[in-house]
């Protein structure tokens, strides 16, 4: 772990001073991180209380590293607010609070203590309700809690067929629902910021990036990301067609499963009795990316929440969930 | 074994298609032309789907597909569970795929003949349009509205794309006269490139892959076509500018102006001029987190660091000093509206053009353009999906340049500012008066000369509420005792204002926005003459009031909201209009069944069923004393 510190350590002090770079950016990511860039900066210059959704992955590595860079030299403007449903795996609690420190960021940590404590998980309760209950639930009373105005999120389009249609500035009613009937039509780079109290913006800076964009940045950019994503040995139980990795004590194993150590590397992360792991031996970035370019199966096929039925990201939606 | 790979290496691959950066292009066309066939196609082909999405695609094929037992691309792209089981597509979607030469965003816009916003969004931000035709069908009303919008938006290439070929046995006869017809409306409007393509979506003719059926066709392939397309645009060689977004300031030495460069280039050493103050001062460092530029062009985002302090603020924009923005309040701009409530000219929204924001209104409505004919036509509003021709009026000047020179010096969107939606969008053409000619002839009497002679401070006392309500009794009362007392007024109200000034009004909705404004701009002339000035109308709504108030400085605005329960004015119904209106016979009447919008702060507030009308008049009068405006 004191990988990990090292790090994000050494991360942090390229924003103490900047260097010029050595090799310049595709052409491609330059647009993409400029248009990041200017969407941040309208938030942080319109809105009176934003925030950004930090939830550990590579997006949300990648998003903050775009902030850092808008706002150069100043600080962050706004702070940053993670969920914890208390299932995520531990590397990246670690990973959270390492980075937190060596960047001097204000992390706002949201836990739904109440659900905590009546014993909600992912195996009794189910993945709807646990998500229901952990993540949405606690995203909305952080919401509540803080009045923010205006929050970041790190999705993008080419993640599922509804989010291909979410504006970047995406409007959320007092209750923080989604109507995709009632969303504003966004023209040039000219994003209208107006709302009333109590309603709010849902922002999403990295729509136009492609996950094969966010794998070159972080390559290009040399961008810290949680070592789960790297393959290594890992103990892990075959589930529903699933690599599951048993993270803790806490997962129940099932008649006859029997945790074995595999090499095995995640392409997205969250809960980790809901998150797949993939075999792999790409132990560098560079392996990473070329598995990306031969890949076949999408990223979020990884992630058991969606595949409860079709149009099911759409309902998380209107209900507060990204 | 492993193979050695060096990040260079991987770099070099992925960069490949990367290099000549991204295209974006939009596809318009009809329903059921098959645009979304073509784009699932595009993905499909250039190996952009993923197995499990490709094993969801046949599921759903099955489920609701139309296109038998083959995979209907189709599917791939209808996002919203909603307009999927409608089987249309109703919003503006973008799509991403990539090839060895290039990156590409597909903004994919719907063709139903409403959504004429949806494709201006989409368009706002592409370099082309393919345009879709159907080979039987040929060119239809949609296709020549669709070009327009392309046009207005300042796309400058396109792609005719005459589908299913198939149908018509690849016949290049037909598809010589569709290319001919098309060009017929479409040749002398200023595109850089027509480029008509004959394909089969579905099968991937020319798309993709040449066509054998079709080999008669010597161009490229779709696919060919927008790799090799150049699409360099000229916002480089425009003068430096630079909106302001943010005023970066982490410490006492450092002061720097966040900003992405719309145009020009930007080196230090160079002379800058505020458009707006006309402040000059030199480029001392361009900085970034990868270290400070020694120049930076088009389309980056920076933080400009100055070689002396001066005023800066969001919304100004930075520009260079030898080549500097038009600054005006007045302008002519072509408008796009997309709001179920109509454009009424004289009502006041919200403009935002790149980071400035400001209150502005349409002055005149010159005409409105019939897009399926190319026809102007004279209009008094304009309704959803509505293009006209507008002269727009702001309350702060604004920096601009021609949309058709620099697109986000010229491109501006308007807000309602009730509801905070997006309700039109405008490409600006030119000014219509500088705003350093706007500084009015310098009289050498001034309002507070004449007020002081008054011994009062000016204002408009605008009495609103419902027919009925007491409005123009109290409004009289005051009057009579403010003279009483030896004050100087004037009142203005429905009977002196509707027989001459405003003869030519009615009372739809235009006209009473418009019969609200001319009150207004006559209220504000009698304050500046230094009178107090009583205004009795029912305006209903919030947005006029608001126009008037701004209208006059700060304080000169006292709304008095008369606020008697309908109930009561229906009882009174001094006119016997409330009878009339239940009988039907009159139309639109307020809080009969035409709303009213009532004061959410008003200075003053009465209920004429609680209070006498003089009570109420003493009130008013009190609260204008202790307001200082008696002197
Ligand atoms: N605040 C917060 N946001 C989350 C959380 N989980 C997911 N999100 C949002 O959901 C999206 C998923 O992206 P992310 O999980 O970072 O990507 P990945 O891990 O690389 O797959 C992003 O928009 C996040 O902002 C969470 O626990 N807290």
């Amino acid at each position: 772990m004191s990988d990990i510190t090292a790090t994000v350590r050494a991360y942090a002090d390229r924003f103490k001073s900047a260097k010029t770079r050595e090799r310049p950016l595709s052409a491609h990511l330059k647009a993409l991180e400029a248009e990041s860039i200017h969407i941040m900066r309208e938030v942080a210059a319109e809105f009176a209380n934003p925030v950004m959704l930090y939830s550990i992955g590579k997006d949300s590595a990648v998003m903050l590293h775009l902030a850092l860079k808008a706002f150069y030299p100043s600080r962050l403007p706004f702070p940053l607010q993670h969920v914890d449903t208390t299932f995520k795996f531990r590397e990246m609690i670690t990973y959270r609070d390492a980075l937190a420190e060596a960047l001097g960021l204000e992390m706002r940590v949201e836990i739904n203590q109440e659900a905590v404590d009546r014993g909600v998980n992912p195996w009794d309760s189910g993945s709807q309700l646990h998500t229901q209950l952990l993540k949405t639930e606690a995203l909305r009373a952080a919401m509540n809690r803080y009045k923010y105005d205006a929050a970041f999120g790190g999705a993008r389009r080419d993640e599922e067929k509804s989010r291909a249609k979410e504006r970047i500035f995406s409007f959320r009613d007092g209750n923080h629902g989604w109507d995709p009937k009632n969303q504003r039509p966004e023209l040039w780079r000219n994003y209208n910021t107006k709302i009333r109290q109590g309603e709010s913006i849902r922002v999403f800076p990295l729509s136009n990036w492609t996950e094969l964009d966010i794998w070159q940045y972080i390559l290009e950019d040399d961008i810290p990301i949680v070592p789960l994503y790297y393959a290594a040995e890992r103990p892990v139980v075959e589930r529903d067609g699933q690599t599951i990795m048993v993270d803790d004590e806490r997962l129940p194993l099932k008649a006859g499963e029997k945790p074995e150590l595999k090499m095995v590397r995640f392409r997205t992360l969250g809960c980790y009795p809901l998150t797949g792991a993939i075999l792999s031996n790409a132990t560098t970035l560079e392996e990473i990316v070329l598995e990306m370019l031969t890949a076949r199966t999408s990223e979020r096929s990884g992630r058991l929440i969606d595949h409860d039925e079709a149009g099911s990201m759409e309902k998380k939606k209107r209900e507060g969930y990204f | 074994m492993t193979v050695q790979t060096s990040r260079a290496d991987v770099i070099a691959r992925l960069t490949q298609s990367g290099q000549r950066g991204v295209l974006r292009f939009l596809t318009c066309g009809s329903v059921d032309d098959g645009k979304s066939t073509l784009i699932g196609r595009l993905l499909f082909d250039s190996k952009l789907l993923f197995e499990d999405q490709i094993n969801v695609l046949e599921k759903d094929s099955r489920k609701h597909g139309t296109a038998g037992d083959e995979i209907d691309f189709a599917l791939l792209l209808d996002g919203l569970e909603a307009e999927r089981e409608q089987g249309i597509t109703i919003d503006v979607a973008y799509r991403f795929f990539a090839t060895e030469k290039r990156k590409f965003v597909v903004a994919d816009t719907p063709g139903h003949e409403q959504y004429t916003r949806n494709m201006a969004t989409g368009a706002s931000t592409a370099d082309v349009a393919v345009m879709m035709i159907d080979a039987r069908k040929g060119v239809l009303v949609q296709t020549l509205r669709h070009t327009y919008i392309a046009r207005m938006m300042g796309i400058r290439h396109i792609v005719l794309a005459v589908n299913k070929m198939d149908l018509v046995d690849h016949a290049r006869g037909r598809f010589h006269e569709i290319v001919a017809d098309y060009l017929k409306s479409a040749d002398d409007l200023g595109f850089e490139t027509i480029t008509p393509i004959p394909m089969s979506a579905r099968y991937g003719d020319n798309v993709t892959h040449r066509s054998e059926s079709m080999s008669w066709h010597q161009g490229p392939t779709l696919l060919e076509h927008l790799e090799a397309l150049d699409i360099d645009s000229d916002v480089q060689n425009e003068p430096f500018r630079m909106p302001v977004q943010w005023v970066n300031r982490p410490n006492l030495n450092f002061r720097g102006y966040s900003g992405t460069v719309v145009s020009g280039t930007v080196q230090p050493g160079d002379a800058i001029a505020v458009a707006q103050s006309g402040l000059t001062a030199t480029v001392a460092r361009i900085v970034t987190a990868d270290g400070d530029l020694d120049k930076a062009v088009a389309g980056e985002a920076v933080t400009l660091v100055l070689d002396r302090e001066i005023d800066i603020s969001r919304g100004d924009v930075i520009a260079a000093a030898e080549a500097r923005p038009e600054v005006t309040d007045q302008f002519a701009a072509e408008v796009l509206w997309m709001s179920g409530d109509d454009l009424l000219p004289g009502r006041s929204y919200l403009l935002k053009i790149g980071t400035a924001t400001t209150p502005a209104t349409v002055s005149s409505l010159k005409y409105r353009v019939d897009i399926n004919t190319y026809e102007k036509k004279p209009s008094r509003k304009l309704e959803m999906n509505g293009i006209g021709q507008c002269n727009l009026s702001t309350a702060r000047p604004i920096a601009f340049d021609p949309y058709h020179k620099i697109r986000d010096m010229g491109a501006f969107i308007l807000i309602d500012r009730f509801t905070n939606q997006t309700v039109g969008a405008g490409m600006i053409e030119f000014g219509l008066r500088r705003a350093s000619n706007i500084h009015h002839h310098a009289m050498d009497v001034s309002k507070s000369d004449r007020a002081q002679i008054k011994g009062q401070k000016p204002a408009i006392l605008w009495f609103t509420g419902l027919s009925g309500a007491g409005k123009s009794t109290v409004a009289n009362i005051v009057e009579r005792k403010l003279a009483a007392a030896g004050h100087h007024t004037y009142s203005l109200d429905g009977d002196n204002v509707r027989h001459g000034l405003n003869r030519d009004l009615g009372f739809t909705d235009e006209d009473r926005v418009e019969n609200i404004r001319r009150i207004g701009e006559v209220g504000k002339l009698f304050v500046d003459a230094g009178l107090l000035v009583t205004c009795s109308f029912i305006s209903p709504f919030r947005s006029e009031r608001r126009m008037v108030r701004e209208l006059v400085e700060g304080d000169e605005f006292v709304e008095v909201f008369i606020d008697t329960p309908l109930e009561v004015c229906m009882q009174r119904d001094p006119k016997g209009l409330y009878k009339k209106a239940q009988a039907g016979e009159i139309k639109n009447f307020t809080g009969f069944d035409s709303p009213y919008e009532a004061p959410e702060n008003p200075e003053i507030r009465v209920d004429t069923s609680q209070i006498s009308a003089e009570e109420a008049a003493d009130q008013v009068i009190a609260k204008l004393r202790e307001m200082g405006r008696l002197g």
